[in-house]
């Protein structure tokens, strides 16, 4: 179990693996995530889940080496076994017939908003489809996002791809131009990302979910350190969530509580470096 | 006629100066010599009021006997035929306010140590590698329990032994709930219900790992589609309650929950060494005095804070931790801020609380819990410098066990409703026990309902 069948790395530090785990494949739903230990001694960590396969009984995760516990998980090689991994945690994403709906996706959040994509273009909807990224090689799952889009706009910070904006630029043209025609709008991507991307529309009154992604010890309800406030309530991301009302989320408070273990996760970073040899 | 020695036998215990360094255990436990003078003391009365404290009515005198006799694998097996973790009770039962409350020798005298002698009797048969009694043919009936804590592995270890196929759902990457998670490795070595677990085990019970049961299954779908005859809910009261006032989301702020599976579970006080970071700094507050409490002022102490205090809005009288577990909280050095009550914490400029403000509080009349009424004293607001604070006032049960689950009701409070004597809930074929039913209590209260629900259910298993 939580055998690593399959590895790809698709950009610089971004990489996909598919992982065994048929229990979980066969309940997974868009919008939800899994927690995962890489070996005894690590952390727990949540990642989306990205994609599963009911049938083959796996799931996809998609992850960026940006810590500790991601780079060792990169180190990792078909065959070898995490060291837990449970879920499908979190609420699935309320897919509806909204009618047309817009998903943007930041980074490594593409793959995140990708099986939501895919999810409200089964249901009817019509999808319009923002994603971005630093540079080109760090932009992923185009195709994928392509094969679940009515519309596509791909963007890069520095131009080397695409339209050269943040995802911001083409969303606040969206509203500009067509708020009237879009029903609901997710974001997904870094936290500062979903921040703007929820102030950019909160102007035209189009509903904005995002998916938070706080720091997560059980992901089942026990402890809080995923809380956050929401419309003035604090809410347990892994269990009220992961998705909320991106106008309501207080932006300011999540992005100081990612911030709680900066020095710690930099030593633990230094000295894993170290001992893989830099 | 016995002769009645006034005095308990010392036991030995870590020196607080060297144990707040480390997380070893505190109480070093009796040897052979120190466990037979103990037990020379119970007095082997004809009719023992021991027995009726114990929520699981161990035969007391009759296992105490035994240790006086030098005779310890009798004294496990009458101890087993009880409790099944022996090991674990003896170290965290609050005894003195069940067996040793009523012991004869209690009135006036020093009770019998009941549970010292419990543990050494536990530690002695873990150490010989515990024996596996004959099993009897297997009934072919299979049972679902959610949840390895105290209750649940109780609940499969009787189920077990009685022949039922059992298989355990635990939510978490390690058996044991709280015993893992909350009670810290100094009130309870993990080695300890690491190898109680393995007897569970080789007692053929399956413990299936990061099983979230509301999610990964339903108990819907463990009785219709996945072939479970019954199933058990021992899920716990896991969901940390939060005071609600202002502030309480700045960084450096923890439900006891959170603290406590870090540095439990996680073995947060071996980082970098294991990867999960705790983060506490100088001036330490814990909000609340129950056994939860205790145990997070005394790991603070041991992560290198230089103050720790417990901030309770009752008096001393009304602490609902064990005498015990006070005594030792004192003597590491934890300070007690009685009569005082948080309402408001403030933070620096990088969100991280630097303050918290107090009012003194006064007693009034009892209120619904039979405690005297905590009252603000007016215009006694002060503020108190803290950097860190971990909010233990209680859990209550998490509410993903609910998810499909057509049938099962709950309480008002979130609990499950079950019958008190026999476990059965209102969903046909579900039972449930421990915490999940009564909220917060105790180690050994949900051990008692685990047997009471795995004796109804192997009678409704036989029809």
């Amino acid at each position: 179990m939580y055998e690593i069948l399959a590895k790809e790395s698709l950009a610089p530090v971004t990489k996909l693996m598919v992982i065994s785990a048929p229990e979980v494949a066969r309940k997974a739903k868009a919008g939800q995530f899994v927690i995962i230990r890489v070996v005894e001694e690590g952390e727990r960590i949540p990642l989306t889940i990205a994609d599963y396969d009911r049938e083959e009984g796996t799931i996809t995760i998609v992850f960026q080496e940006v810590g500790k516990t991601t780079m060792h998980l990169g180190t990792l090689e078909v065959g070898d076994r995490l060291a837990s991994f449970t879920g499908p945690l979190g609420n699935p994403t309320e897919v509806e017939h909204y009618g047309t709906v817009v998903c943007v996706g930041g980074g490594v959040g593409i793959a995140a908003v990708y099986p939501i994509a895919r999810a409200l273009k089964e249901a009817g909807n019509r999808v319009i489809s923002i994603i971005g990224a630093r540079n080109k090689e760090l932009l992923i799952w185009e195709d994928r996002m392509r094969s679940v889009s009515d519309e596509i706009i791909v963007c890069t910070d520095d131009g080397s791809y695409g339209r050269k904006a943040l995802v911001t630029e083409p969303l606040k043209e969206l509203m500009e131009e067509r708020a009237e025609e879009i029903d609901r709008v997710w974001a997904v991507g870094p936290a500062i990302m979903m921040k703007f991307c929820s102030l950019t529309t909160k102007p035209f009154g189009v509903k904005t979910i995002v998916s938070l992604n706080p720091i997560m010890v059980d992901g089942t309800g026990m402890c809080g350190s995923c809380r956050v406030e929401v419309g003035g309530e604090t809410k347990f991301t892994c269990v009220d969530g992961p998705e909320f009302d991106g106008h309501q989320v207080d932006w300011d408070l999540l992005l100081a509580r990612l911030r709680i273990y900066v020095e710690e996760e930099k030593r633990a970073l230094e000295l894993f470096k170290q001992k893989v040899g830099g | 006629m016995a002769k009645v020695i006034p005095k308990r036998v010392e036991m030995p215990r870590q020196k607080p100066e060297e144990r707040i360094h480390n997380f070893n255990e505190v109480a070093l436990g009796f040897d052979m010599e120190l466990a037979r003078a103990e037990a020379e003391r119970c007095l082997q009365c004809k009719k023992p009021t021991c027995i009726e404290g114990c929520p699981v009515r161990i035969d007391i005198p009759g296992f105490i006997l035994k240790v006086r006799e030098g005779d310890l694998p009798g004294a496990v097996e009458i101890l087993k035929s009880a409790n099944n973790l022996p090991a674990i009770c003896g170290r965290v039962c609050p005894q003195e306010t069940q067996c040793e409350a009523v012991c004869a020798l209690a009135k006036k005298y020093e009770p019998v140590a009941i549970g010292r002698l419990e543990r050494f009797v536990g530690d002695w048969d873990l150490a010989r590698g515990a024996v596996i009694p004959e099993l009897p043919p297997p009934t072919g009936k299979r049972v679902a329990v959610i949840g390895a804590g105290p209750a649940g592995l109780t609940c499969a270890a009787d189920l077990a032994r009685k022949g039922h196929s059992v298989t355990i759902f635990e939510a978490l990457h390690a058996p044991g709930g709280v015993l893992m998670y909350g009670i810290p490795a100094f009130r309870l070595p993990k080695e300890v219900v690491q190898a109680e677990i393995e007897y569970v085990k080789k007692l053929g019970v399956e413990i299936k790992l990061n099983s979230v049961i509301g999610k990964l299954f339903t108990i819907d779908e463990l009785l219709e589609e996945q072939g479970y005859d019954a199933v058990f809910i021992g899920t716990g009261a896991g969901l940390p309650r939060f005071l609600g006032i202002p502030g309480e989301n700045l960084n450096g702020i923890y439900s006891a929950n959170e603290f406590l599976t870090r540095v439990n579970l996680m073995k947060a006080y071996k980082f970098p060494e294991y990867d999960t970071p705790i983060k506490v700094k100088s001036k330490v507050a814990v909000i609340g005095a129950g056994n939860v409490a205790m145990d997070s002022a005394r790991c603070a102490l041991r992560l290198g804070a230089k103050e720790v205090k417990i901030v309770y809005r009752r008096s001393r009288k009304e602490m609902p931790a064990r005498a015990e577990e006070i005594h030792h909280a004192e003597e590491e050095g934890v300070i007690f801020e009685l009569l005082t009550n948080p309402v408001q914490f403030y933070g620096d400029d990088k969100g991280w609380v630097k303050g918290m403000r107090c009012v003194r509080m006064r007693l009034g009349e009892p209120d619904k819990s039979g405690r005297p009424r905590p009252i603000p004293i007016e215009g006694s607001e002060f503020d108190m410098e803290v950097d860190t604070v971990i909010v233990a006032i209680g859990a209550r049960p998490r509410p993903l066990i609910f998810e499909g689950a057509t049938g099962l009701e709950r309480t008002k409070w979130g609990t499950v409703v079950a019958d008190e004597e026999t476990g059965r809930t209102t969903k046909e074929r579900v039972w449930a026990g421990g915490d999940i039913v009564t909220g917060e209590a105790t180690v050994i209260s949900a051990m008692g309902a685990g047997k009471r629900a795995a004796a109804d259910i192997d009678r409704f298993l036989r029809g």
